[in-house]
């Protein structure tokens, strides 16, 4: 039998092996017109960020940019950002998922349960929480993707349910402490000065080659690269952010003599890794891949071969999964969990975190960074009004205004990249 | 039932595809109520019919969308069970469906290898897939696209085209189907289309053409397949036939003249089908 074959005609292209390849001028005017066509990406967080830290800067000159407070910033933001990033797969399937901060409120339940009230070590503790947040995932996976429940009212009904399940394991009597050294430190302790130089020194090196290589591997193929000065600049910026943090964070921050508070929470290398690993999972994976395609085009998806009810059901138990590992942190923070944990605000500071940080409620479109910028904005919007001695009052309201303004960006963005052929 | 296979000639090789007596239906719908298909290597085959005769019900079990209820399928003579997409990709089947199921929000290449990603371990190969596809899509002499890294929602309507198609070819396919690739077209943006498909036919692969468009039927294929009600009317050489029996065929499900012009041997409909009911 023959085997049919395009003729291997044209070996030039102008698609590949002798590409032109673009100046520094011609990159920045080639991003400046993606965002005037609406793909914006994290452009409008980043700029809230830097308004918002220029105003409370401005209006608390004193404590909001003292380093005590930049270290609190990532303490009060981790468990936000750390259920974002697991919001942005169930987002990026043009699903929600109403349960993930009580799914927080039952992995630090279960935590606490086990751990105080049965006396587990802290490590079976620990596991026994994040098993509680994959087997939740599983569960609103199956009822959304197999059942077929909008995922609206499947976690919607979660929801309602956890928060009976958290009353049910703490008992009437309310907060269980949490007192397992290792689980606390997580929030409360910091790296060694040396070690967070060490680790941040090594982030940057090892982002610095990864850019390098991936230039010089497109380079040598003939494909299309970004010119190398917008690498270096890349790569300067990230490595001007991370040490200036490092820097700040290595400060000494105790208001007492007696006592020395230094170094980088041991939170922060956690959801570092935690957020490389996931953008891995996103952006070099098939499976990352078909997750874009089934947000974009379920059907496309289907059709392309590619198990669709099986990428929906992973995404919701990454989301659930990352719900737990932020509820371990926020029962590390309070050194205990009550009957309220994960409740109130925690899903919908979650959720505007994603949104504001350029994910897509309608699917398709949204990165891990965009989990870390949008969390950042909320972390110092909480943490900014607090200084200014708003009451939580006035808090919900800015927030929720911010929110809406983020998702009204999304959709009049999506509107015109529709109208400019950007989607 | 006669099977119309016996009286194919021994000495050519097997169809591509061929399909016998296929069957389906939905609930109490009879979507397909015995339809014949014969494709062969280097021929672009016409399936034509009138709307609701079962041209998209075929193509979707032929892809495995949703397998036949009944009939046989053979695939380069050999009896192939199609149960899903990846069980007919495997096969070497490929369809471009008439919505053309790409996805918007990811670039040409990642359009192209959906589904069936190049990877260094498991890691995705950029470089691997760019290069592959840039050379398709310069193999089928595709020159309008600016970059193969710009997000498919951002191409014209016969570009997009052009990048399902490019993907269909880009596995050593043995068989493409191309469902109405031409209806959403302009005219230059049609004869583009319609070139690339016989240049596939010309590459040999089997093509199987859906086409309202009588025009398109008449310039590229090579043999014209006609549905009507869910079953095959005729299957008949396109050099053999014109315009007006086609289109009689399509209208009434058989030919006025009672004589069965051209009509190959193996897709010879026994009279008594012909006559079938109309209520569906």
């Amino acid at each position: 039998m023959t085997t049919p074959t395009l003729s291997p005609s044209a070996p030039t292209s102008p698609l590949v092996g002798n590409v032109e390849q673009p100046t520094f001028g011609e990159a920045v005017s080639n991003y400046v017109s993606r965002v005037r066509g609406g793909d914006m990406g994290s452009l409008p967080a980043i700029l809230a960020l830097v308004v918002l830290c220029a105003v409370f800067v401005a209006l608390r000159p004193e404590t909001f940019p003292s380093a005590g407070n930049f270290a609190n910033l990532f303490q009060q933001g981790a468990l936000i950002v750390t259920i974002a990033m697991g919001l942005v797969f169930v987002l990026l399937i043009g699903e929600i998922d109403l349960s993930a901060g009580v799914t927080s409120g039952v992995a630090g339940a279960v935590l606490a349960y086990t751990l105080t009230l049965h006396h587990w070590a802290w490590y079976l503790s620990t596991l026994a929480a994040v098993v509680s947040g994959v087997v939740v995932g599983l569960v609103l996976g199956w009822l959304v993707a197999r059942i077929g429940i909008p995922s609206f009212i499947a976690t919607l009904a979660a929801f309602l349910a956890f928060q009976g399940v958290v009353l049910l394991m703490l008992g009437e009597g309310g907060t269980v402490p949490v007192r397992a050294p290792a689980i606390v430190s997580i929030q409360n302790d910091n790296l060694p000065v040396v070690w967070g130089w060490i680790l941040g020194v090594v982030a940057v090196l090892a982002y610095g080659a990864g850019s390098v290589n991936t230039w010089m591997t497109r380079r040598r193929k003939g494909l299309l690269a970004a010119p190398i000065g917008l690498v270096v600049v890349k790569v300067a910026a990230v490595t001007l952010v991370v040490l200036g943090a490092v820097a700040v964070l290595n400060q000494e921050r105790s208001k007492s003599a007696a006592v020395s508070i230094k170094g980088v929470p041991i939170v922060v290398p956690i959801i570092v890794v935690l957020a490389l690993g996931l953008g891995f999972l996103l952006t070099r994976t098939a499976f990352g891949r078909h997750i874009y395609a089934v947000g974009g085009n379920a059907e496309a998806t289907r059709r392309a071969g590619i198990a669709v009810s099986r990428v929906r059901i992973v995404c919701f138990l990454i989301c659930s999964t990352m719900a737990a590992v932020g509820g371990i942190f926020a029962a590390s923070r309070a050194t205990s969990v009550d009957p309220n944990a994960g409740g109130s605000n925690t899903l919908l500071y979650a959720v505007a975190a994603a949104v504001i940080g350029g994910t897509s409620l309608f699917g398709g479109k949204g990165r891990i960074v965009d989990a870390l910028i949008g969390g950042a904005v909320i972390a110092v919007i909480d943490n900014g009004m607090g200084l200014l001695g708003y009451s939580a009052s006035v808090k919900y309201i800015v927030t929720g205004a911010v929110l809406a303004g983020a998702a009204a960006v999304d959709a009049l963005s999506r509107r015109r990249a529709r109208a400019t052929g950007r989607v | 039932m006669t099977d119309p296979a016996t009286h194919a000639p021994d000495l050519a090789p097997p169809p591509t595809l061929e399909v016998r007596g296929g069957r389906k239906n939905f609930g109490a719908v009879h979507a397909l109520r015995g339809v014949d298909l014969v494709a062969r290597a280097g021929e672009v085959t016409a399936l034509v019919g009138d709307n609701g005769a079962g041209k998209s019900t075929l193509i979707k079990c032929i892809a495995g969308i949703y397998p036949f209820d009944a009939g046989e399928v053979l695939f380069q003579g050999e009896p192939a069970h199609i149960a899903d997409p990846a069980a007919a990709s495997e096969l070497g089947i490929e369809v471009v469906y008439q919505d053309l199921a790409l996805c918007d929000n990811l670039d040409i290449v990642h359009n192209m290898f959906l589904g069936r990603e190049l990877k260094k371990g498991v890691v995705l190969d950029e470089a691997a897939m760019e290069t592959k596809a840039a050379e398709v899509l310069a193999s089928l002499s595709v020159r309008t696209v600016r970059s193969i890294r710009q997000h498919v929602a951002s191409l014209s309507g016969g570009q997009r085209q052009t990048v399902a198609i490019a993907r269909a070819v880009l596995w050593n396919s043995k068989l493409v189907i191309l469902d109405e690739p031409t209806a959403a077209l302009g005219v230059a943006q049609t004869e583009q289309v319609l070139q690339l498909v016989r240049r596939l036919a010309d590459a040999g692969l089997a093509v199987v053409l859906v086409s309202h468009n009588m025009n398109d039927v008449f310039e590229v294929a090579d043999s014209i397949s006609v549905l009507y009600l869910g079953q095959t009317a005729a299957q008949v050489r396109a050099a053999d036939s014109s315009r007006a029996q086609v289109i009689e065929l399509i209208t009434s499900g058989s030919n006025a003249a009672g004589t069965p012009v051209g009509v190959t041997p193996a897709a010879a409909v026994p009279s008594d089908r012909q006559n079938g009911s109309t209520q569906a």
